[in-house]
């Protein structure tokens, strides 16, 4: 047992995804606690300059694996590399970004491992050896305050964009320590045979500003203006499920309980009225905008500045006024 | 091909509103619903039963005993069998716990080919047990499923599209497999008014731990939780009043005044 912390680097063709960094923070928020040392792993081919990011990211040592077999994400593999390193090494914790696959992975290893298990948490502390982790059940209604006594492994997943991206150093130094994959080819029950990235618009689940669109917008025509306002402010596109089962738009925009969890620093809702699950997926935002015709509307209570009007007239004047003065 | 779903029974957050908090809506005789992934999950094995020529849908859940509800719904849509894991030493347990369980009761059914869960459950929220079920029978896992390409009996494997956050993945697997499916793969069918009639009377199998050769006292979590609510945000909307040209002035400079940009 060591009081050392464990981060899992997670990439996209050995590019550090956002949540790494993120992921990074919490570690060394633990490891401060806790008295050790952050360990990051890296797994995958080609990722020796990944392993040199993580270590100017804050990690103290790498381990690297880069198997073929590590190629893409599988869970399998990852999992079992992952639960490898720690029975030869246990650390306090392992920590990965509650990404979908940073999520399964903790999972995995939690099972493998017989540690427990705090997913999704927004909050993280240390007090007497415990690690502490706040997560949101009941689609938010609910707050869990989860005490882990420890002293063996514990394993986290942070939620995205609640822990500021560790900043980067010029000069790190530190070991990258090779190891094997745990598992042969044969041994893992899955093979990738195809990506098709989705199209190049601003993912919900990261972005800085979303800009949702509701029932209000009355037709598949009436999200363009919404759309716009989007583009004008560099945000991804939002919607209510009223607007989505409509089908005036795909499912992969909605937010709330049934959809996506987003947590922006500016959410703009436009012609939503706050239903409870709706805001289940958008209460958390650091500033939430609300256009709304109906002044009694819900979304007001939870909105910092409120525009009561048409959203057919305001949106676009909106759109004007940040490309006037964001340009 | 046998195939199980794991069903879970969870809180209606429906019913939730300014009267009904989250506490309040977890206490005993509140709504109860079919955990609303679930559904999806139901209806995939349903379909893999029916179109991929699998033999028998098994409907699984672990929870207290009125959770045979949620199961007579899975019957009520088609499912031939339905077992509940039910047992005093497993309230307050885990996810790990509910995966001991689930796992044991999977290679207790036997001879599953593919299991089948939904991608989270609404109360827990963790993401986590199709996981760890996998990774406690040592059977791959297959998340996020939008779409089921081929399902090869015979080759014993299958083709599916995951819905990734930057895309699509194709990925084989090879059975047995733990799949999770998301809304995209399938709308979940209505019971009939036949299947309702007929679940209503069908026999519930439910196994304690002991049934499983569990031990309680291995099951105890690792942690401890208390539940409370949410601090109600303080926020004091400001509204910005004015022609719409004035209230976008008005806020963008506000929302650039106080760096919220
Ligand atoms: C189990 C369950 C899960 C659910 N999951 C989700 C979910 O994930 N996400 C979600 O969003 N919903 C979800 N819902 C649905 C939710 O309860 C609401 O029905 C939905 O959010 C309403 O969408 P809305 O605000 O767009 O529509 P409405 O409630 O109809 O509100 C439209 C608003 O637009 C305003 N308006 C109309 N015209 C104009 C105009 N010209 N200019 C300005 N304002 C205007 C109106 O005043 C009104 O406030 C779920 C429901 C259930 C039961
Ligand atoms: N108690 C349970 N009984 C049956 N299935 C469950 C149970 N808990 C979780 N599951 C399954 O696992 C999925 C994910 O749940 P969770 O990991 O709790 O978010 C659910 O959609 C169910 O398919």
């Amino acid at each position: 047992m060591t009081n050392d912390i464990l981060v899992w680097i997670e990439h996209t063709d050995a590019q550090a995804d956002t949540i790494s960094w993120e992921a990074m923070t919490a570690a060394a928020g633990l490891a401060a606690g806790t008295g050790g040392a952050v360990r990051a792993i890296v797994a995958g081919p080609s990722t020796r300059a990944l392993a040199e990011a993580a270590l100017r990211h804050g990690a103290a040592s790498v381990f690297a694996a880069e198997d073929a077999s590590l190629a893409g994400f599988r869970l399998e593999a990852a999992g079992a590399l992952v639960a490898g390193l720690i029975t030869a090494h246990p650390p306090a914790a392992f920590v990965a970004g509650a990404s979908l696959r940073g999520l399964e992975l903790s999972a995995w290893v939690a099972a493998r491992c017989g540690a427990p298990l705090a997913a999704d948490v927004t909050d993280l502390s240390v007090a007497n050896g415990a690690i502490i982790a706040l997560r949101p059940t009941l689609a938010g209604n609910v707050i869990s305050k989860v005490t882990m006594p420890g002293p063996s492994t514990r394993v986290i997943s942070v939620r995205k964009r609640l822990f500021p991206g560790a900043a980067e150093v010029e000069n790190a130094t530190g070991d990258i320590t090779p190891v094997q994959a745990a598992l042969a080819e044969d041994a893992i029950g899955t093979k990738i045979v195809g990506f098709e990235p989705a199209a190049a618009t601003i993912s919900l689940g990261g972005a800085r500003v979303v800009v949702s669109g509701g029932r209000a917008v009355g037709g598949p025509d009436g999200f363009k203006p919404i759309r716009d306002l989007a583009d004008a402010v560099g945000g991804a596109l939002g919607a209510s499920r009223a607007a989505v089962d409509a089908g005036w738009i795909p499912y992969a925009h909605q937010v709330g309980q049934t959809g996506k969890t987003v947590q922006p620093d500016l959410y703009i809702a436009c012609g939503i009225s706050g239903a409870i699950q709706h805001l289940a997926g958008m209460k958390t935002s650091k500033t939430i905008v609300a256009i709304n015709k109906d002044p009694e509307a819900p979304i007001f209570k939870y909105a910092r500045f409120g525009l009561v009007g048409d959203i057919f007239q305001i949106v676009p004047a909106l759109a004007a006024e940040f490309r006037k003065r964001l340009s | 091909m046998n195939i199980i779903a794991l069903v879970k029974q969870t809180p209606d957050t429906a019913k939730l509103s300014r009267t009904l908090n989250g506490l309040q809506l977890m206490a005993d005789g509140q709504p109860r619903i079919v955990n609303p992934w679930d559904e999806y999950a139901l209806e995939i094995a349903l379909q893999l039963r029916d179109k991929h020529g699998g033999k028998k849908v098994t409907a699984l859940s672990l929870g207290r005993p009125e959770a045979v509800d949620a199961l007579r719904t899975g019957l009520a849509m088609g499912a031939d069998e339905a077992i509940l894991i039910s047992d005093p030493g497993l309230a307050g347990t885990d996810t790990l716990g509910t995966a001991r369980a689930l796992a044991a009761a999977i290679k207790k059914i036997g001879a599953a080919d593919i299991i089948v869960a939904g991608r989270s459950a609404i109360d827990g929220n963790s993401a986590a047990v199709p996981a760890q079920v996998a990774a406690l029978l040592g059977l791959p896992l297959v998340s996020y499923v939008a779409a089921l390409k081929t399902v090869d009996t015979a080759g014993r494997s299958l083709i599916v599209a995951r819905a990734l956050e930057g895309g699509r993945e194709t990925v084989t697997a090879r059975l047995p497999v733990v799949i999770t499916v998301v809304k995209e793969i399938a709308e979940p069918r209505y019971p009939s008014f036949m299947g309702i009639r007929k679940a209503a009377k069908a026999p519930i199998t439910t196994w304690a731990l002991k049934d499983l050769g569990l031990d309680p006292a291995a099951l105890v979590p690792q942690m401890t939780w208390e539940a409370f609510l949410p601090e109600m945000r303080e926020v004091q909307c400001e509204f910005i009043a004015g022609t719409p040209a004035e209230q976008a002035a008005a806020l963008v400079t506000k929302l650039l005044e106080q760096k919220i940009l």
